[in-house]
């Protein structure tokens, strides 16, 4: 594929990313029939994960959630690491990065569409100390905690899910409650915390972009780590670029694609791509190879 | 500094390489000593922690 037509593509790609997002929203929860029913899927996928975060104790999901997975296993007392889903995660990370924040993730999505509500908006620009949250939330409450706070038997519970995750709120106990009678009587003081917590994270995502993805997110934080090895990734053309800073203006983010294109936090959106004047920037997917500008203008 | 470049290039695309084979490594390690099990038999079950009934 020649330059233009990758350019095209990249540009192509970022326009219709909300039609995407719905896509691989409906995909990881296409049992639409279980929210009638009051009950979730149950059928072999539940063994295999989905890229995003989402709840498997959704009715309507079709995989498990690496986070609650991962959670799962190492609160087992057979096991106190799970190779399975970090090697998925690996996985993914390499193959994808935070595009799957991006793309693919329908809490990422929820937050997309929240954040078009119109109001007054404000710049995160300022709480980027606040990114480093996420990261002592993927240590202390998915891996360490569940790892190593067990009863007697060597089980844990997963502290991430249960203490923090407004998404089984969302797309589990919500829909779920209003179905079904025995649910509905036996969501207690918990329930009410995180329902708390979705709230303070809806109103934050109508009034700053992402905020979930940005500070709290476990997930988001492993793809940010990986971000930096992903083959997929965006490619600036140093000969066409000229210099404007339209792509950090532009960027919700709060990154400059120009000086650091494998930033882990861009989630490859591609509102760069889109709003480039000089169309110098494009997604690029493959191993690492040099790129320079030799002058062909 | 063209040199610099390319080796930081050739050693990046070697990391990729390593990290999709131990990925795969550790998927399949994971699946032999029966984590699916656990997964599996966690997601098809309400999950009472995440809907907030714990």
């Amino acid at each position: 594929m020649d330059k233009n037509k990758k350019k095209k593509t990249s540009i192509i790609i970022s326009r219709f990313r909300g039609g995407i997002q719905a896509g691989a929203a409906l995909l990881t929860n296409i049992h639409l029939t279980n929210f009638i029913k009051g009950s979730i899927y149950q059928g072999k996928g539940k063994a295999v994960c989905v890229p995003g975060l989402n709840c498997y104790s959704c009715p309507a999901a079709a995989g498990a959630c690496p986070i609650g997975a991962f959670q799962a296993v190492v609160g087992a007392s057979k096991f106190r690491f799970s190779y399975y889903i970090s090697g998925f995660l690996i996985l993914l990370g390499v193959l994808m990065g935070r595009f799957i924040c991006g793309f693919l993730c329908p809490f990422g999505w929820f937050q997309d569409l929240l954040h078009k509500i119109p109001c007054k908006k404000f710049s995160t620009k300022k709480l980027k100390p606040l990114r480093w949250i996420k990261y002592i939330v993927l240590l202390l409450t998915v891996i360490l905690l569940p790892a190593f706070l067990v009863n007697d038997v060597g089980m844990s519970d997963p502290i991430f899910c249960k203490y923090i995750c407004p998404q089984g709120v969302l797309e589990g106990a919500m829909p779920l409650s209003i179905v079904n009678e025995g649910i509905r009587q036996a969501l207690g003081v918990l329930f009410t915390r995180k329902l708390i917590i979705l709230l303070v994270v809806v109103v934050l995502s109508i009034l700053f972009y992402r905020p979930f993805c940005k500070w709290i997110c476990p997930l988001g934080s492993f793809y940010a780590l990986m971000n930096k090895v992903s083959l997929l990734g965006i490619q600036v053309d140093d000969c066409r670029c000229i210099s404007c800073g339209k792509c950090a203006r532009v960027c919700k983010m709060d990154v400059d694609i120009t000086k650091t294109p494998d930033h882990t936090e861009c989630i490859r959106c591609g509102k760069c791509i889109k709003e480039c004047p000089a169309e110098a920037l494009r997604f690029r997917y493959g191993f690492s190879k040099n790129n320079k500008c030799k002058g062909d203008k | 500094m063209k040199g610099v470049i390319k080796l930081f290039h050739r050693k990046k695309a070697v990391i990729q390489g390593a990290l999709l084979i131990v990925a795969v490594c550790m998927v399949c390690f994971g699946t032999m000593r029966g984590e699916v099990d656990s997964v599996f038999s966690k997601a098809i079950r309400l999950c009472l922690e995440c809907v907030g009934i714990g």
